[in-house]
């Protein structure tokens, strides 16, 4: 641009040659600077460790894994915890049992808001201690009033119950139509056939649509990469369950699915001390929580209008 | 077919060598933009290694700026039919030449928008997981599933018509009516799909009362229809100012009009919403109370929305009164409709459909550094991509990069090019 228009018929086949190289020589020097700079800028990316394995890159969905990919899932789920943690665990795909529903009752006069079921389930599902992330969330609630927008979600008295209060734990609810499997774009999280609703942890996008869905606030997602004590790691582990998640993704109640699908209570009902919890197989009609739907007056289904149907109660004693 | 091949490619060739050739206001500019750029792909790369807590999202807010600005830009390049409709549907003459700049507005738009849905993904590498085939895109039941085909699609469209115009306006000849026309008017619908799609994200879902509205799909296009062709109005006049290419006062004042409309329509249906969550009360209003009042005391977001209703009332006087008519008003009230309902769709969309949470606690949200710097980047690269289509298209329209002086590039590429004025 520097040189006259007029100029440019005259110039020699050899000067053009030369103002050629002078600018390739500047058109290299530019890209150079520019890839130097791009490289700098992604230099955080070099803290990255374990992010993610080409086997896990490249893995099927869950639902079209053979059994032979799922063993070598398993083998190579159960290689990624021993380097990490140094204890061997034992994960296993559990699957539904035929002739079970799962369906969960809590009963609102027993519960004396001592959040002892929020640490148990932390324990036993290997959730992350930092950042901190909590399945189950109790809501201190006024007595007379259902009113969630009134409750208490971080109350921290010297003893619990406190007068004039009752206490309301929510968790995943495990929907009849939940809004979450209806949004997820990759059909990450899907309703098993005895009702609970899973997330498989490695083909979740980490889109969040399906915490936004939620209506009971259910739903974490990984915002870091989850740590947890070695010595607290719950080596008894199921793909769909507890295994120890990545950094990404979303998680959430799964009514401990390394348990209850292995004929166990889930951790939270074991350990309530007032016998709040109750959980078991709506299919039996001998079931406690058959005996409680057929017995008990009054029942909430929490967010009733929605219809999303939830198989978690909250009755009274009454 | 191999010359056609070749005669193609020269073209690349040549619109990508022009891109990097203009004075020293265009090296400046460019520069500016390419630093920006750098620093959002560094922010990201803290965030691609430490994962979204670096940014002020929660799992109370999960979603924020990020989704928000994606929300704002859905909207701009489904106004880009703003301009297509007058042309083609009613023949109008002054914006005839102008379509392709809105065009291509919205493909730099929906490349922006992909880049925001990208960053807020927890774990991008898993991206193929939503590709038709070989993931598993859940079809039709999730309306992000829908917004990922509309979006590509209407990126595709939009290229398609561009780059063909754009190549038969370099060979010099007129453009085969079969060949582009139809994909025209299939744009026109899907420009409204795309935003609708975007705002059925957030109304089909039950749990959240504040966007469970049906209103929000039209509100979401008469904005879009305000604040893009607003954008529009700007950017032509940055053409008209950088190049020599010819742009009609008329022009603008045609896209004026569709501002003027659309804003009018924009606070009506803003009027409808307040009244309808306020008069009634009930659950539904907590949100927007906490948005407009501020709630128990949290109110992060009342100035963020006051100033929204400012401009946005603001822009509605003005653009009514014929003051608006002088270039350097239109200017103003441009500016005031682009940032009022960035406001009112991000700040104002968005993140209050999240405060309180479905179990009723207050968390509020506001964007971290590392966010910000991320969206800055993102809008850098799509200016950055606007501009380098618009350095392409201006000398192609005015026959200054054309299959004529297609020999000389030829001979003395280097040369050739460099001494091409910015016109």
């Amino acid at each position: 641009m520097s040189q006259d228009p007029s100029h440019k018929e005259n110039i020699p086949a050899l000067d053009a040659d030369g103002l050629s190289r002078r600018s390739f020589l500047r058109t290299s020097a530019v890209f150079t600077t520019g890839l130097a700079a791009i490289a700098a800028g992604l230099a955080p990316l070099r803290n990255l460790k374990d992010f993610t394995s080409m086997e896990q890159f490249v893995q099927k969905y869950y639902k079209e894994l053979t059994p032979e990919d799922m063993e070598k899932v398993l083998k190579r789920i159960e290689n990624e915890v021993e380097k990490q943690y140094g204890i061997r665990p034992h994960v296993r795909d559990l699957k539904p049992m035929d002739g079970v529903e799962y369906v969960y009752c809590l009963n609102l006069s027993r519960c004396i808001g001592c959040r002892k079921c929020v640490h148990a389930c932390v324990a036993e599902n290997n959730q992350s201690r930092n950042p901190e992330i909590q399945y189950i969330r109790v809501l201190k609630m006024t007595n007379g009033s259902f009113d969630m927008e009134k409750a208490e979600h971080d109350y921290d008295p010297a003893m619990v119950p406190e007068k004039g209060h009752f206490y309301m734990p929510v968790q995943c609810q495990q929907c009849h139509n939940p809004p979450c499997v209806k949004v997820c774009p990759v059909h990450a999280t899907w309703q098993e056939t005895d009702g609970i609703t899973v997330i498989d942890y490695d083909w979740c996008i980490g889109c969040r649509y399906c915490e936004a869905a939620c209506p009971y606030w259910a739903r974490r997602f990984n915002f870091a990469k989850p740590s947890i004590p070695k010595e607290r790691l719950n080596p008894n582990m199921a793909y769909l369950g507890n295994r120890p998640r990545k950094q990404g993704v979303m998680e959430k109640c799964h009514f401990c699915i390394q348990r209850t699908r292995a004929g166990r209570y889930p951790a939270c009902v074991e350990v309530c001390p007032a016998g709040t919890r109750k959980f078991g197989n709506i299919l039996d009609p001998n079931s406690e929580v058959s005996y409680i739907l057929k017995n008990k007056r009054v029942f909430i289904q929490l967010k009733e209008e929605l219809g999303t149907s939830p198989r978690f109660f909250y009755y009274f004693d009454v | 077919m191999i010359t056609a091949i070749r005669n193609y490619f020269i073209f690349l060739l040549r619109c990508a060598r022009i891109a990097f050739v203009g004075d020293w206001r265009y090296y400046a500019w460019m520069g500016t933009l390419t630093v920006f750029c750098i620093l959002g792909l560094n922010a990201y790369a803290k965030q691609f290694a430490n994962g979204l807590v670096v940014t002020g999202m929660s799992d109370q807010v999960s979603w924020g700026v990020y989704i928000a600005n994606f929300t704002f830009l859905v909207g701009v390049a489904a106004a880009a039919v703003m301009m297509v409709i007058p042309v083609y549907i009613y023949d109008n003459e002054e914006l005839h030449d102008l379509v392709i700049f809105g065009e291509l507005l919205a493909v730099a738009a929906i490349l922006m928008c992909l880049a925001f849905v990208t960053v807020d993904l927890g774990r991008p590498d898993r991206f193929w997981h939503l590709i038709p085939g070989l993931g598993q895109l859940n079809f039709p039941a999730s309306m992000l599933s829908w917004d990922v085909i509309v979006l590509n699609g209407y990126l595709l469209l939009n290229v398609h018509i561009c780059g063909y115009l754009l190549y038969s306006r370099y060979h010099g000849r007129k453009p085969a009516r079969w060949f582009y026309i139809p994909f025209v008017f299939i744009a026109i619908f899907w420009a409204i799909s795309i935003h609708t799609v975007t705002a059925f994200l957030y109304v089909g879902l039950g749990g959240r009362p504040f966007w469970n509205s049906a209103i929000i799909g039209p509100r979401f296009l008469a904005s879009a229809f305000t604040a893009g062709p607003a954008l529009i109005i700007l950017a032509l006049q940055v053409i008209r100012r950088v190049t020599k290419y010819n742009i009609s006062d008329k022009a603008l004042l045609t896209l004026r009009s569709i501002v003027q409309v659309s804003m009018i329509i924009n606070v009506f249906l803003l009027v409808c919403e307040i009244f309808t969550e306020f008069y009634s009360g009930g659950l539904h209003v907590v949100s927007s109370k906490y948005l407009y009042l501020g709630f128990h005391g949290y109110h992060a977001l009342v100035p963020w929305i006051w100033t929204a209703i400012t401009f946005n009332l603001t822009a509605m006087v003005l653009l009514v009164l014929p003051v608006s008519r002088s270039l350097r008003w239109l200017n103003l009230t441009c500016m005031l409709c682009i940032t009022g309902i960035w406001i009112e769709k991000g700040m104002g969309l968005v993140i209050p459909g999240f405060i309180p949470t479905p179990l009723g606690e207050m968390a509020e949200y506001s964007p971290s550094l590392n966010e910000a710097l991320v969206c800055f980047g993102i809008w850098a690269f799509g200016l950055l991509c606007y501009t380098i289509f618009l350095r392409m298209a201006v000398p192609i329209l005015q026959g200054n990069i054309s299959k004529a002086n297609e020999g000389e590039f030829l001979r003395t590429a280097a040369q050739q090019e460099v001494r091409e004025p910015l016109s």
